[in-house]
């Protein structure tokens, strides 16, 4: 390494990618990026080429989201990085690491309002966790690292490096920074990931002495990879869990001690465990509206123990008794680590036994349920899920759009390991599934990659199964159609006295047609009796990505519901169990 | 940034709050912090910003008008900006606080000895004087150039312009021991 090598910026960017052992990158080039496209054909980098921007911004998510390892996508300028910034949204809302390369007019065109020039840095100024437009072709390897280390560090995010034209055309002399180096460079960047141990041993404290305490976790269990941490924690002391939709599968639903999902869609028992709790022990989770509903009303006689990473957290919604900043799976362990101690000490903790009885009532006589079908009547969404559920091969992994479908399948799938789950949580994006499925597929080859799908979510990205087929990437998708936007349908029904306002989609294409089109197995099914041998055949075969479209019931709504703004006490439950809700005092 | 509401230009005591921000001198910085307030709801009273002595890095003084839970919110949200080394909040008692004003003020012949007189108790300096008005300068202490801004208002102000308050610790015992170099958090 002592000879000093010229390579032009655009070498430079697709070695650093590849020093930072990327395998996999999604995107789609134009005028701008068209240099860095070039040494492309050479690379190690397996270049997945989408049919729209946001498909490589979410396949990056997909991707990020399964492998744990930061989602690559690089596209144009002017309208493709405005395509992406949905997808970087999305990742910022979910903490999803992922580095976004895009193509700038030349550094001498900036400001001139140039062909396909846009301010990409401004605009993506709030949806990334940071954002550098780099103006020479010596500074991208050290962009380069810098990204990856915090996109990737931390609290997970987005990072985006916009890259003018010229100076991926003008030659550099190549180096790569050494970790110090980077660290060095970032003097405002220091995240805390371990705990204070004062603080640890007061929340071990809390823990032992609580009589109705309760885990909740959210999706940063799944970032710091602290499941297995968690699971110790949670066996030790018999305490319940709930896992939040960013966290479905960071704790086994079918362990006695899981309670579920919380929230506005969450289980009966999820939600009241929490609004009845004495203590909270958050895990990664960051209060969010859909988990507290009214925050004035929301478990109003828990203390709370709030592990996050991100400082910001402590407090911005709730205020923590116990606030620790840092790593969950290193805060998680300190924790297990001094309850073991205190309880060598003597002081074990109390009997939670009572509350456990009490929880263990209340699941077994508020479960999911949903109306069966009746004869001559479309199918039901949730039989439809079951089964994909329970002819799913070991290790599937389901990801789902936004809507009534998502909420179905985290109800439903039975998540029995981590990392097997991807959806939009925090910024809810319709049309998500398909190619964050893609991503994921890329990600974990060996793995059945299912896509739950809503009807108008299908419609927004369907495209990206083009992408899949030439790519070799394939994947399986569940549309459940009913011929709606079903939630907003749901709440038009629910709080708009039925008065149903443009969410019919009644006059949509013909999904098998739509899906052979683009080089797929198409599969219509209507009846309860076909729905079986639908998803065996889909689950055959291999060789190509395959669509079933499920004929839904129209009217089916999900529950239970907490309406938006109001308290989780007045959670709405299925119809066959609001007789029995006074048992949930 | 809002509008000054003369009968309170510095905001409540109770709700003024000074953030001394270390910003590293890269591009965009401002517009980040800038941002950042923006995006989450809230106001900037004023704003100042030079490079420090240390070149790579910058100083930015920000007056906020909030109560301390959100003051508290907004200081992590903003030490989350890469850019941003460090944020000290300056205790306006334990803090020397520093503003330019520039005004020009009606002053014709008869009011002229008046305007002079006003400016030479405030040690305010004369910039230029034409027949109907004067323009004077008054650097110091906030409240002090509110003061003078008041008194020059039964003249007739034309214009103004202030800067923004800068502000350091005062180096009292406190400050020697370090206490105010620490983050804000």
């Amino acid at each position: 390494m002592s000879t000093k090598e010229t390579l032009t910026g655009a070498e430079a960017l697709i070695r650093a990618l590849e020093m930072e052992k990327v395998e996999v990158m999604f995107g789609l080039p134009g005028g701008c990026i068209l240099p860095a496209y070039d040494p492309l054909l050479k690379s190690s980098i397996r270049h997945v080429l989408v049919r729209h921007e946001q498909g490589a911004g979410h396949m990056a998510q997909g991707y990020a989201h399964v492998t744990g390892r930061p989602g690559v996508a690089m596209v144009t300028s002017g309208p493709a990085a405005t395509n992406m910034v949905t997808p970087l949204c999305d990742a910022f809302m979910d903490s999803i690491p992922m580095v976004a390369i895009t193509g700038q007019v030349p550094t001498t065109a900036i400001g001139t309002d140039a062909f396909q020039e846009c301010d990409t840095v401004g605009i993506t100024r709030s949806v990334t966790k940071h954002n550098e437009l780099i103006m020479h072709p010596d500074d991208i390897p050290m962009a380069v690292r810098q990204a990856f280390h915090i996109a990737t560090t931390g609290r997970p995010g987005p990072v985006l490096l916009d890259v003018p034209k010229d100076v991926l055309q003008n030659t550099m002399t190549w180096y790569w920074p050494t970790d110090d180096e980077v660290i060095e460079s970032l003097p405002g960047y220091r995240p805390t990931t371990k705990g204070h141990s004062r603080m640890i041993r007061e929340a071990a404290k809390m823990i032992l002495s609580a009589q109705r305490p309760v885990l909740y976790l959210g999706g940063g269990i799944l970032k710091a990879r602290a499941a297995a941490a968690v699971r110790e924690l949670a066996e030790t002391t018999q305490i319940p869990v709930v896992t939040t939709l960013m966290a479905r599968g960071a704790f086994p639903d079918d362990h006695p001690l899981a309670l579920g999902m919380p929230g506005m869609h969450g289980t009966a028992t999820a939600i009241t465990a929490m609004q009845k709790s004495d203590l909270l022990i958050a895990l990664g989770a960051r209060f969010d509206d859909r988990v507290t509903g009214k925050v004035a009303a929301f478990a109003p006689d828990a203390k709370v123990v709030h592990v996050d990473i991100d400082p910001a957290e402590q407090g911005k919604v709730r205020r923590p008794d116990v606030p620790i900043v840092g790593d969950c799976r290193l805060v998680v362990e300190e924790i297990n680590k001094a309850i073991a101690e205190l309880s060598a000490a003597g002081s074990g903790q109390i009997d939670i036994t009572p509350w456990r009885s009490k929880v263990s009532g209340w699941k077994e006589t508020f479960p999911l349920t949903y109306d069966p079908h009746e004869p001559g009547a479309a199918l039901k969404p949730q039989y439809c899920l079951e089964k994909l559920r329970d002819l799913a091969p070991e290790g599937t992994i389901v990801c789902a759009g936004v809507g009534q479908h998502q909420m179905w399948t985290s109800q439903f799938w039975r998540f029995t390991e981590p990392y097997t789950w991807v959806n939009s949580g925090g910024l809810g994006t319709m049309g998500f599934a398909v190619p964050a499925a893609i991503g994921a597929k890329a990600g974990k080859p060996d793995r059945t990659v299912w896509a739950v799908d809503g009807d108008g979510c299908f419609q927004m990205t369907a495209q990206e199964l083009v992408t899949a087929t030439t790519e070799g990437i394939h994947v399986k998708i569940a549309v459940l159609n009913n011929t709606y936007l079903g939630m907003v349908r749901q709440w038009q029904e629910m709080f708009y006295g039925e008065r149903y306002s443009e969410v019919d989609l009644k006059n949509c294409p013909d999904f098998v047609k739509w899906a052979e089109a683009m080089g797929c197995v198409g599969i219509r099914v209507e009846s309860p009796e076909e729905v079986e041998p639908a998803i065996e055949k889909a689950n055959s075969i291999n060789d190509r990505s395959v669509v079933i479209e499920f004929r839904v019931e129209e009217f089916e709504k999900v529950f239970p519901m907490v309406p938006a703004g109001t308290s989780n006490d007045e959670v709405v439950l299925h119809p066959s169990q609001e007789p029995r809700r006074d048992l949930l005092k | 940034m809002r509008a000054i509401n003369p009968n309170n230009p510095h905001g409540d005591s109770h709700t003024h709050h000074i953030l001394s921000v270390l910003v590293q001198n890269r591009p965009g910085v401002l517009a980040r912090v800038a941002s950042l307030f923006a995006r989450r709801g809230y106001n900037i009273f004023s704003l100042a910003v030079a490079p420090t002595e240390e070149p790579d890095y910058s100083r930015i003084t920000i007056v906020v008008d909030i109560s301390a839970t959100p003051l508290e919110q907004i200081v992590k949200q903003l030490f989350k900006l890469i850019d941003v080394v460090r944020i000290t909040e300056l205790d306006p008692r334990r803090s020397v606080e520093r503003e330019l004003m520039v005004v020009t003020v009606r002053a014709d012949g008869s009011q002229r000895g008046q305007v002079v007189e006003l400016a030479n108790i405030f040690e305010a300096r004369v910039l230029a004087v034409g027949a109907e008005a004067m323009t004077v300068s008054l650097d110091g202490n906030p409240e002090k150039l509110d003061d003078f801004e008041e008194l020059l208002r039964a003249y007739g102000i034309v214009e103004s312009q202030r800067t923004g308050r800068i502000a350091l610790p005062k180096l009292d015992r406190e400050a020697r021991k370090g206490a105010a170099k620490g983050k804000a958090s």
